[in-house]
């Protein structure tokens, strides 16, 4: 352990802790803008670039960096001096004398890191006026780009690079001119980014943001002649309270469906419904690998991979199109139920194809992409037309002057609105492999399961693996998430070195939970254990908690599907991939 | 981005260059050096080329490309035009040498001719300040030039 002072008080720490963190354990908070540290996970930029955690530390002439200076014995640290204090608010006022400093129309306003600091710091006026960069801006259907509020934080292209493996964003040219951009300067939609969003989910301030659909659902809303019905993910109902003041974790199942009855949805959904649904095709595609495979037949693609996440679509499509046989066929939840909505559902209720909007309510971005696949659509209709984030959700709930918190609890429609626990966790890493466990295992053996809960595939641990035994047969399992695990199984698997049956793979940082859509989670990682918590937590409080149970996907399949795999649910509820290979 | 196509021929290069490094990521910064002493500059398909190489983003690599000024994304003509603008030849008017060559050869610093015939650059010194101002064109160096020899000494270059 190491013994330190830090603004008097005596702390003692073990070897390699920065001053930052050294100070947070006594409770002593050193602002920070570049670094970020989601302790757990991979995400993590120290690259002492901002200047804006520097402390005085006696002995030494200039002031270190707290977030890159790790503690010695003896040291005598001061946090909160004059000079310190008179550094720090320098440094931000020479930042803002290249920003563009709209903060009121920003829609970054008051979840920007830069403006929080700015009111911390007590700047009252712009002292430095010097030349301003105009950089490159780019609208895509996921990810806005206004590199004029960059503030060269790098947070963005360590996590495309080193989180998610993607190495998109990078800073290109030099000194005044330097700039984040995708490669070569294109398009993002000229790279092989994924819009998994990651950029978005760590930008300090208001440079990366999300494509808003919020006008355009309000004029749908307001249409008499479209019926709009909306799917909200997993993942929202576990961090949607956050953007109202409630403690991350809290479950507001009940109250964002009222909410969304308020906001004037005529069908009050759930892609839960649908993640059952995903489990029945995901799940009837594993046994029939695994079959074929144990009936000795040769070709057989293991391991089968999950298809859920966009972001992870994209990734095997632009950089492993040779290993496209891998994943499974089956379509994501959302897109699912898109198909479903706009052909079961309708008929049922008589209402033309034209005349209906799916909205799905998303903790990611990838999914507004998602949205635009040309193979989800009929004749240019797409089968869920549009999808907002958690946080836009939260935005036009806000706008709609609905008191969120008072809200009473509500339900979903039926029928696409009943779902078992095995859909709810979808929103956690190893959810799905969880989920679609659940089924495998009965549907295999014919036995009921013991014990529902797996918690070997469950946790922030990048890649985790687990033996399930079903009845005398090993099933070897594996559960990644971030983009940079996800390359380091598909490299393996491209050179024959991958052991398992069954992989899971989601693109955010904890799985859906830590979607590039949630609410900012400004680098605090307990705020993604406590969603976790949520997930399961919502998980056991269900009836119902596999997917094969769900009454309506039992309906569904004997009214119209048939069976899973069959001709019908294929054609409805299943995929094809693309070589997307950037020339 | 530019539009001439690499041929495939250069492309090995770049790939043989790449192995006699041994495919290094730490030797990224003397690869650029021998693709663009071979090729004349570094285009989008050669950066590719690199980054597959190397198992780095390609992002990584046009991020050193567009960092140090040596490097170039045009191509450059076939005869390069390099104005010294050192101390030496600046006190001597290497400056309006240069504002004559852009004027008879209709383009800027760091640009080609349409015909791909001459580009244009300015350096720091090569060695000749006796001889100031100075101006390299290819491998010959041209010194105690006056703006009005510039037209003579450009149409002297055949095609």
């Amino acid at each position: 352990m190491i013994n330190l002072t830090i603004d008097n008080h005596a702390v003692s720490v073990e070897k390699g802790t920065t001053i930052m963190d050294a100070a947070a354990s006594i409770g002593i908070s050193i602002p920070a803008l570049c670094h970020i540290d989601l302790k757990g996970t991979c995400v993590k930029n120290t690259p002492a670039a901002c200047r804006v955690c520097v402390v005085e530390v006696e002995g030494r002439r200039n002031l270190a960096p707290s977030c890159a200076t790790t503690v010695t014995e003896g040291m005598v640290v001061k946090t909160n001096s004059a000079r310190v204090i008179r550094a720090r608010k320098t440094v931000a006022e020479l930042i803002l004398s290249d920003h563009p400093n709209d903060c009121l129309t920003c829609p970054k306003c008051s979840d920007c890191e830069l403006q929080k600091l700015v009111t911390r710091f007590n700047i009252r006026q712009m002292p430095y006026k010097g030349e301003q960069s105009s950089r490159k801006k780019e609208v895509t259907v996921a990810i806005n780009r206004n590199m004029d509020k960059c503030i060269l934080c790098r947070r963005c292209e360590t996590v495309c690079n080193e989180v998610q493996g993607v190495g998109v964003l990078g800073a290109v040219r030099r000194g005044f001119d330097t700039t984040i951009a995708p490669t070569f300067d294109r398009m993002f939609k000229d790279t092989d980014c994924t819009y998994c969003g990651q950029c978005v989910a760590v930008c300090p301030t208001g440079a990366l943001t999300e494509r808003d659909n919020t006008d355009r659902l309000l004029d749908d809303l307001c249409n008499p002649d479209k019926v709009v019905v909306v799917q909200p993910a997993p993942a929202v109902r576990v961090a949607l309270g956050e953007e109202f003041g409630l403690p991350p974790g809290t479950i507001v199942t009940g109250k964002m469906a009222t909410a969304l009855r308020y906001l004037g949805f005529d069908y009050v959904f759930d892609t839960d419904f649908a993640a059952d649904l995903t489990i029945m095709e995901e799940g009837a595609e594993i046994l029939q690998r695994l079959r074929a495979f144990l009936s000795g037949e040769g070709n057989v693609k293991l391991p089968i991979m999950t298809s859920c996440c966009p972001a992870w679509v994209n990734f095997y499509e632009h950089n492993y199109p040779d290993l496209l046989s891998y994943p499974s066929s089956a379509k994501s939840p959302a897109q699912m139920f898109g198909a479903i909505a706009k052909t079961y559902w309708a008929r049922k209720m008589g209402i033309p194809r034209e005349k209906l909007v799916v909205v799905s309510v998303m903790p990611c971005l990838a999914k507004k992409y998602e949205c635009g696949r040309e193979e989800f659509s009929v004749d240019g209709n797409p089968d869920v037309d549009y999808s907002i984030s958690t946080r836009e959700l939260a935005r036009l709930i806000k706008r709609s002057n609905i008191d969120f918190r008072s809200l009473p609890e509500g339900d979903f429609d039926s029928p696409l609105g009943e779902s078992s626990g095995a859909g709810a966790i979808f929103g956690a890493t190893g959810g799905v492999m969880e989920a679609a466990l659940r089924t495998v295992y009965e549907v295999y053996t014919g036995k009921t399961l013991p014990r529902l809960e797996f918690t070997s595939v469950r946790g922030l641990e990048g890649i985790k693996e687990a033996t399930i035994d079903l009845d005398g047969f090993p099933l070897k399992v594996c559960v990644a998430h971030t983009l940079g695990n996800a390359r380091i199984l598909m490299d393996a698997l491209r050179s024959g070195k991958l052991d398992y049956h069954v992989v899971e793979v989601m693109a955010c940082p904890g799985g859906c939970i830590g979607g590039a859509g949630q609410p900012y989670h400004h680098g605090n990682v307990e705020v993604l254990r406590a969603r976790t918590a949520a997930i399961y937590r919502e998980d056991e409080g269900k009836p119902i908690r596999k997917s094969h149970d769900n009454p309506d996907i039992q309906t569904l399949y004997r009214e119209f599907l048939g069976e899973p795999l069959g001709e019908l649910s294929e054609k409805l509820l299943h995929t094809h991939y693309f070589d997307k290979t950037i020339k | 981005m530019s539009e001439i196509k690499i041929s495939c021929e250069a492309l090995h290069e770049v790939e043989a260059i790449c192995d006699s490094f041994n495919c290094d990521p730490g030797e990224m910064i003397s690869i650029l050096h021998a693709c663009q002493n071979k090729l004349g500059y570094l285009p989008v398909e050669v950066q590719r080329v690199i980054a597959r190489k190397l198992g780095v983003p390609p992002s990584k690599v046009y991020g050193v490309v567009t960092f140090y000024s040596f490097f170039s994304m045009t191509p450059k003509g076939r005869n390069p035009v390099s104005v010294c603008l050192g101390t030496a030849c600046y006190v001597r008017g290497s400056d309006k040498v240069l504002e004559e060559f852009k004027r008879v050869l209709g383009i800027e610093v760091g640009e080609t001719t349409p015909d791909g015939k001459f580009s244009l650059d300015c350096l720091r010194c090569v060695g000749a300040c006796g001889l100031a101002p100075v101006a390299t064109i290819g491998e010959k160096v041209y010194g105690r030039l006056n703006p009005s020899d510039i037209k003579k000494i450009v149409s002297e270059f055949e095609d």
